[in-house]
């Protein structure tokens, strides 16, 4: 797996005080699969919402497909200070596809005109192409009949799919799930992660933060253990989930494991 | 007290006050429409990030809230020949004015609307790759126009019975006309109840519409 997609290095993120990412460096390969997890608060999101640009990072670089984003400046007191021009910010965006936990919907527009958004505006398709990508996308998550419904009228389970599909129809290179089931219903959680499921089967390159555990294990290429705004393990699947060396990974899972049965 | 209602001369005189009621709704309309469109420019630069745009956008909105409108109107109708060195007609003036001062009124509405739009749509909207300015025009502003559809209305209500402050400046809408009748004809009362009457036909549809409206987009979420 040479063709390295994303490369992360040293990333830093400080929301004034409060130091969230501590250096993270990361490589994402072409049509890998990494499963983030860790306890809420650890920073897990944050470094996710740094690769597409949510979140500006303080210090240190992303790189996509080869090239570093953004543009080193020297500040006043001659530390380096990296800007980003919105419209490169822009073209990153539309090349990295993010899937959010509260799905954030455009509450006054159909299912399929959320859909047809992004292609309209952004990729510039005319409604007539947008529609039949838009339909096409929304079948693909099983809503075809839902179409012309508004997000208030959909179950969460529906509306995450709905994102899923407005995420997709862009044709990113790299999917950012930010615990896409964390705010669902117990009874919709199924609906979503098969969907996600047939992305991963799909070949497509994905990166998910999520505390279901039972799926990251089947889901990825390699699992990552956040803590403290840190990689603190990481490996396969079996390795850090099934067979964690370290100790705070295992007091993680065995809280995880106290109830199943 | 003994007051015999005597409403003939009004009807007699019937055509002044419609004439005047043409008046009064131009200057309406035309107001409006203007100021809702420079209220949008000012409310955008409220939330600009650039404190110049911010803070001249914030000294305007202070100044035409904190200052009676009718002291505005007759500011400009004065102060305009000094400034660009040529005299406005009433009418102009009265535009004028109402214009900018609705406009203040306006840009709040448009900031409080566009800040009270969650967090989670801007992201939506940047995460497909949009601009600031196309996630504005696409995602926010659809939203603040019909969450601020009351306090639209309110302003146009408002702005409708204003426009009678115009009559100071001999701009010859309906309550000049109005004004003029009872001083021809010393039947203030009469007059006054009848173009009353009037504003209230004149704005009442509107409110009645704009209910409905509101009533019908709410019927989708």
């Amino acid at each position: 797996m040479a063709d390295t997609l994303i490369r992360v290095r040293d990333l830093h993120k400080r929301f004034g005080e409060l130091h969230v990412l501590r250096g993270v460096t990361l490589d994402v390969h072409r049509g890998e699969r990494i499963a983030i997890v860790g306890s809420s608060g650890s920073g897990k999101s944050t470094l996710l919402r740094c690769i597409n640009f949510m979140e500006l990072p303080t210090e240190g670089t992303v790189e996509l497909d080869g090239k570093v984003l953004g543009n080193e400046r020297r500040g006043r007191d001659g530390q380096v200070i990296r800007e980003y021009g919105e419209s490169e910010l822009c073209s990153v965006r539309e090349r990295v596809g993010m899937v959010f936990q509260q799905f954030n919907l455009f509450p006054h527009m159909t299912a399929l005109e959320n859909v047809m958004e992004g292609l309209m505006t952004v990729k510039r398709l005319s409604r007539r192409a947008a529609r039949d990508r838009a339909n096409a996308q929304l079948t693909k998550v099983g809503l075809q009949d839902k179409v012309d419904t508004y997000p208030g009228k959909l179950s969460g389970g529906q509306q995450q799919r709905v994102a899923i599909a407005r995420a997709l129809a862009m044709d990113p290179e790299v999917l950012l799930f930010d615990e896409p089931t964390s705010s669902l219903d117990p009874e919709l959680v199924g609906e979503v992660l098969s969907v996600i499921r047939a992305l991963a089967e799909e070949g497509r390159t994905m990166l998910l933060v999520t505390h279901e555990l039972g799926f990251a294990y089947h889901f990825a290429d390699r699992v990552i253990f956040f803590a403290d705004g840190r990689f603190y393990e990481t490996g396969t699947p079996d390795a850090v989930l099934k067979h964690p060396q370290k100790e705070r990974t295992q007091a993680f899972l065995a809280r995880f494991s106290e109830f199943t049965f | 007290m003994e007051y015999t209602w005597d409403f003939g001369v009004v009807l007699a005189n019937f055509p002044v006050l419609l004439r005047g009621v043409l008046l009064t709704l131009e200057l309406w309309a035309i107001a409006l429409a203007l100021g809702l469109a420079l209220g949008l420019g000012l409310g955008l630069a409220r939330v600009s990030r650039r404190a110049w745009l911010n803070g001249t956008a914030i000294a305007y909105v202070e100044i035409f809230r904190n200052t009676p409108v009718l002291v505005q109107l007759i500011w400009f109708f004065f102060a305009f020949p000094i400034i660009l060195g040529h005299q406005l007609t009433p009418f102009a003036a009265a535009v004028l004015g109402l214009t900018l001062n609705t406009s203040a009124y306006c840009a709040e509405i448009f900031r409080g609307g566009i800040q009270s739009i969650a967090r989670g749509q801007w992201e939506g909207a940047r995460a497909l790759g949009m601009t600031y300015a196309m996630a504005m025009r696409r995602i926010v502003l659809p939203q603040v126009l019909k969450r601020m559809l009351p306090a639209f209305t309110n302003r146009g209500i408002e702005l409708a019975k204003v426009t009678s402050l115009a009559s100071v400046l001999a701009v010859h809408e309906v309550m000049y006309q109005g004004r003029l009748l009872s001083s021809t004809f010393y039947r203030p009362l009469e007059v006054l109840s009848v173009v009353a009457f009037i504003y209230f036909l004149l704005i009442y549809p509107g409110s009645y519409l704009s209910a409905r409206l509101e009533r019908r987009l709410a019927t989708r979420d």
